[in-house]
């Protein structure tokens, strides 16, 4: 079998395109999930007894069920949840793309909830009394002196999250979002040509996943040298 | 919101007659089912060979099972499925026959059994080799000074031992699998997922479907932590703190 190159030159603008905005969710993504992921953390630590339940069945939600199935539950809610926000005669055109974004932050909050978790709980209980003996709210110890710390801990498993949060993105496929993994399949189908473009998807995912997978070991090997 | 829940819909015949939408969803998870025990196999197969290759004394099986771990971790799974079922066979001519001449759901089949099959054994291999390096060094050694050779001491010292403390590891990884099974969706395989957004673009009640789906996922994954929790109990490692201080 013959294998064409033109044709992957010829659809590197749109690849391209495709590549940003994968690269544009799974930033957007992880600051959001982490972000409410951290919040969801807090919850599940928190002394009230109902925010603990909700926080951790609604992780355990997204946790046992499939990221494809979530993401199809969301590209029919969201424009119902906007409509019943908004007040909108029929419900608003949202677009695969940006529902992606909302599915992938809260699907990623539940995930990077357990990674804030453990972090937090890495922590000796003496710094929370200290904070506290140091006349340090609530808000101010979490915020100044658990949530750095923990942070810093799970750096490490926090990138690899991202890591395979880059991979996962590649599901919006099934929405027909264009991300990387879609704009290939756009063109492969197009013109006939699946091998070299799934070959090429794969051996750009391979280099790129696993640069950062060896620059987070390494980034891995020096904190550990330093605590 | 307004939305109008028809719960009845599940047992509603389908357009072309004699089966119910509840049949539809069942013969869906019968194929994430099939799939999942499949490729299970697999991945615990290969997976157990690939992290024990890891932790050997030769440089050359150590580096295979390294390439081995690498290539399927670092390419998205639904990227591998594309490349198991569209561009593999073009280059095995005898099976690209065979998969335009049988029928397509076999060719769907043996396509996401060997994709989700290696790419978890990637991960199981890491958390077999993790299992072998946690043991402490005096159990290969003492195996040695009694005279067993390397595979005796795999066979009957470290691996039964490594196997028994990363059952949770494995428990969570069999559980990624089952849920990664839905992407075979991708390549038309009919499984649950499948059938779930089949039924909402039939009869419009995707809310349904989807929660009908939901509850089947969660009843699996609390079926499957049940079944390894009653396992890890059973073999615990005694005088390991997992062993629960007995």
């Amino acid at each position: 079998m013959d294998f064409d190159v033109a044709i992957i030159t010829g659809a590197l603008p749109y690849l391209w395109k495709g590549f940003l905005y994968t690269v544009e969710l799974t930033a957007v993504s992880a600051a959001g999930g982490l972000f409410f992921g951290t919040l969801l953390a807090l919850a599940r630590l928190s002394s009230l007894k109902p925010l603990q339940t909700v926080a951790a069945a609604y992780v355990n939600l997204m946790r046992s069920i499939p990221l494809v199935l979530v993401i199809f539950w969301f590209f029919f809610l969201v424009p119902l949840i906007l409509q019943s926000v908004t007040g909108a005669e029929r419900p608003p055109q949202v677009g695969a793309e940006r529902t992606a974004i909302i599915t992938f932050i809260l699907f990623e909050a539940a995930y990077f909830c357990e990674i804030m978790r453990a972090g937090i709980q890495s922590i000796p209980r003496g710094q929370v009394w200290s904070a506290y003996a140091l006349g340090l709210n609530y808000n101010q110890t979490m915020r100044l002196v658990i949530l750095p710390q923990a942070f810093r801990n799970m750096i490490p498993v926090l990138l690899t999250q991202i890591i395979i949060l880059f991979q996962d993105t590649s599901l919006v496929y099934v929405i027909s979002a264009t991300d990387f993994v879609g704009a290939a399949a756009k063109v492969a189908q197009r013109d006939s040509k699946l091998v070299e473009m799934y070959l090429f998807v794969a051996v750009v995912y391979f280099v790129l996943c696993y640069s950062l997978s060896f620059a987070v070991k390494h980034l891995q090997r020096k904190i550990a040298v330093i605590r | 919101m307004n939305y109008h829940w028809n719960w009845g819909v599940f047992f509603q015949e389908t357009p072309e007659g004699g089966t119910f939408y509840w049949e539809i969803l069942l013969s869906g998870l019968g194929w994430t089912l099939a799939v999942s025990v499949v490729a299970w196999l697999i991945a615990m197969i290969a997976g157990s060979i690939v992290g024990t290759l890891r932790t050997t004394q030769n440089p050359w099986l150590t580096a295979f099972g390294h390439c081995w771990v690498e290539l399927f971790r670092n390419i998205p799974l639904l990227v591998q499925m594309f490349l198991w079922y569209f561009v593999i066979p073009e280059f095995v001519p005898p099976l690209k026959r065979w998969m335009v001449s049988t029928e397509p759901v076999y060719a769907q089949f043996i396509s996401a059994v060997l994709c989700l099959g290696l790419f978890t054994s990637a991960r199981i291999a890491e958390q077999v080799r993790a299992g072998i390096q946690s043991l402490p060094r005096g159990q290969r050694l003492a195996s040695m000074a009694l005279g067993l050779t390397p595979v005796q001491t795999y066979r009957h010292v470290l691996l039964p031992e490594a196997f028994r403390i990363i059952i949770p590891p494995l428990t969570s990884e069999t559980m990624n699998l089952i849920k990664n099974s839905s992407i075979a969706l991708t390549i038309g395989l009919a499984e649950l997922t499948f059938r779930a957004r089949e039924l909402g673009e039939y009869t419009f009640s995707f809310f349904e479907a989807f929660t009908a789906a939901t509850l089947v996922y969660i009843i699996i994954s609390m079926s499957a932590n049940r079944v390894m929790a009653v396992v890890e109990r059973r073999v615990a490692v005694p005088g390991l703190i997992t062993a629960g201080g007995k």
